[in-house]
């Protein structure tokens, strides 16, 4: 199948003191018609990486090409072939749906009509409100119906869910899928690992400017050992011995051990077969249970066992310029 | 994918959607109207006023330096409210047409008539000297009376305001290419707008150009307004052709979109932007000759401020609204505009951020 993006040994790094090293050296490959997450923490580097491939940011060092064309090359007949949304535009206040469609419409030699752009994000009966009067879903809709209107074959969407209502989160994706069905390739970065579960066929994690891990969600999730997750908690004067992986890990189903301080997290493929075990054994050492939840396992899982810290405690060391 | 691929349709013209986008930004925006078109109204009407009506008191009589000026003086100084001083006629002449001096008196004690007066009969304080000053004159040369001969400067072009218009006319154009063009770049790149810009097919040249022409749309606009309501109010008007006027006001305001264009090029911030527009402004609305004439600077100054794009205007648009020069006697003018007005815009091309 086809290449829609191509790149390999991509680094990008920001002059400073001490240099920024955003991108350390990234290979991807995306197949046209495919729907390809980057996902990874704030500061990771993805939208580094996203505006490298979108030809907006040069890189430091590597090669770069969208359905077989080089930046180099032919920078134009890209951007022909290509809808961008960034992670935050705000186009003109003043100026209504329609019109900021129809302008960008006029930057590309072909496209559908503002009309047809309006009606794939629906926002027909906001077409001739001013951009200032919509919503922060309303205006992230506006921004995918910019990126459609060239009718692209590749579509580049940077966070486009960050900041949503869960309500507008979801007719986003439902937008996203949207355009995986009519063939178009899209790579969309995000923070949100239920966001690349539920719409991409692969996924990359970024962290520290490198791929830590690529496949597809499923694929991901397997390579934990278990597809579920099962996270306790003891009462408040446990002896340390509780929390030593050898307490836990003979238990029957149990494929992986995690103690963040607080709660252990086992990942387990039958939770029906563990449970009655490790209720036994606490039992057994007449420990007292705080908590106790079951759950799928999800690329977050993934994450923590891939860095040893979870999304949302990394920082932002890495921010993109 | 390919459902609905539309080619080329009326629709499909950049640079007319990026000026029409420009135009009704700007209509929705009562603020911009208001500073843009009311805003010089005002002044022209607060300078015309202010000018108009001076205080009374310290009224000043030039006298032209001349046989005779001396005892003239002298005479004129029994009248203590009268202020007088002996300068070169042509001094003399400028002082009187920029509301400096409010009498300017010719003395040549050989002729008949012996003084002459030249007054701006629109200014009480200027008839008021006149009177004052010939009663002190009449009143020494007992029995026989001096003959005299008025001279108002009633005649368009000769007042105080008609040297005040052009000057005007090109602070217009100054404030609104820099401000038009430099806040409107700023603003968008803080939006990201820009960069969202250039990830599309759009031609840079097309977005540039779209800047500056909806901005000179708006600006010519602007002093045409002017124009007219310093017509209609104060009687000012053109000795020259209109024709020559316009040229310079269209090259006046391609000149500053290109200088807001330059300004505007790497600023990430409005406050920054705000700093660079008052410092590139601040020397011209000082040095360019907008309220009085650039020759009382100290004169190796002069032809530094000769230089500054807003004086050549000022200038040229003197030249030919008050003393009716043709396009030929300002093109020394209007060369020093183009060039001022296409190097700013190549280098705003070369350093302008976009990101």
């Amino acid at each position: 199948m086809p290449l829609a993006v191509c790149c390999s040994e991509l680094r990008k790094t920001y002059p400073g003191k001490p240099p920024v090293e955003a991108v350390r050296g990234i290979d991807l490959e995306v197949s046209e018609g495919e729907c390809f997450g980057v996902l990874g923490p704030n500061g990771a580097g993805k939208t580094t990486l996203i505006e490298i491939l979108e030809g907006l940011m040069p890189a430091t060092s590597g090669d770069v090409s969208l359905l077989g064309m080089r930046w180099t090359d032919q920078p134009d007949a890209i951007r022909e072939q290509i809808g961008i949304s960034l992670q935050e535009t705000r186009f003109s206040d003043k100026l209504n749906v329609w019109e900021t469609l129809s302008l960008f419409r006029s930057f590309y030699r072909r496209g559908i009509e503002p009309e047809e752009a309006i009606a794939r994000v629906s926002l027909q009966e906001k077409t001739d409100a001013w951009v200032k009067d919509l919503s922060g879903g309303q205006r992230q809709r506006l921004a995918v119906a910019t990126a459609l209107i060239g009718d692209p074959a590749l579509l580049f969407l940077d966070e486009p869910t960050t900041g949503l209502d869960p309500h507008s989160r979801r007719e986003l994706w439902d937008i996203i899928r949207g355009c995986r069905q009519q063939g178009r390739t899209t790579v969309l970065t995000t923070h949100y690992m239920e966001e690349a579960e539920r719409l991409c066929d692969r996924v990359a994690i970024v962290d520290r400017g490198r791929i830590i891990a690529l496949g597809s969600p499923r694929e991901l999730i397997a390579r934990l050992g278990g597809d579920h997750v099962v996270e306790f908690s003891l009462g408040p004067d446990l002896p340390l011995p509780a929390c030593s992986p050898e307490k836990w890990q003979d238990l029957p189903a149990v494929t992986g051990f995690r103690y963040d301080g607080q709660v252990v997290h086992l990942s387990v493929t039958e939770p029906h077969v563990v449970l009655p075990a490790l209720l036994a054994r606490i039992e057994r050492h007449a420990w007292r249970l705080a908590s106790l939840t079951t759950r799928h396992a999800s690329l977050d899982d993934v994450f923590v066992v891939l860095t040893g810290h979870a999304m949302d405690e990394t920082e932002a060391e890495e921010r993109a310029v | 994918m390919n459902q609905a691929t539309a080619v080329r349709k009326r629709h499909h013209r950049p640079f007319v959607n990026l000026v029409l986008a420009r135009f009704r930004e700007f209509s929705r925006e009562p603020a911009a109207i208001f500073w843009v078109y009311v805003f010089p109204l005002i002044l022209v009407v607060a300078l015309g006023a202010a000018f108009r009506d001076r205080p009374v008191s310290g009224l000043t009589v030039v006298l032209a330096d001349g046989p005779g000026a001396d005892a003239t003086r002298r005479a004129l100084e029994s009248e203590p409210r009268l202020e007088t001083r002996i300068v070169d006629a042509d001094r003399a002449y400028d002082r009187l047409r920029t509301g400096q001096a409010d009498l300017m008196i010719v003395v040549d004690p050989s002729a008949a008539p012996r003084y002459e007066y030249l007054f701006d009969p629109t200014q009480a304080a200027s008839l008021l000297t006149r009177e004052m000053a010939n009663s002190v004159l009449q009143r020494a040369a007992r029995p026989d009376p001096h003959a005299i001969r008025d001279r108002p400067l009633d005649e368009p072009g000769t007042r105080y305001i008609d040297f005040l218009v052009p000057g005007l006319l090109g602070l217009g154009l100054l404030g609104g290419g820099l401000w038009g063009v430099g806040y409107a770049i700023v603003d968008m790149r803080i939006r990201k707008l820009l960069k969202r810009y250039l990830a599309t097919p759009m031609r840079r040249g097309h977005f540039l150009g779209a800047i500056m022409a909806s901005r000179l749309l708006f600006t010519i606009s602007e002093v045409v307004l002017l124009l007219i309501f310093s017509r209609l109010f104060f009687g000012v008007t053109s000795r020259g052709s209109y024709l020559a006027v316009a040229v310079l006001i269209l090259l006046g305001a391609f000149q500053f979109s290109g200088i807001g264009l330059l300004v505007a090029s790497r600023a990430r911030t409005i406050e920054t932007l705000s700093g660079l527009m008052n410092a590139v402004m601040l020397p011209m609305w000082i040095g360019s000759g907008l309220f009085f004439p650039i020759e009382r600077f100290p004169g190796i100054v002069q032809p530094l401020l000769r230089l500054l794009p807003l004086t050549p205007l000022i200038a040229g648009l003197r030249g030919v609204m008050l003393e009716g020069a043709g396009l030929w006697a300002v093109v020394p003018q209007m060369g020093l505009i183009l060039l001022w007005g296409v190097a700013t815009f190549a280098l705003a091309l070369r350093i302008f951020r976009w990101t």
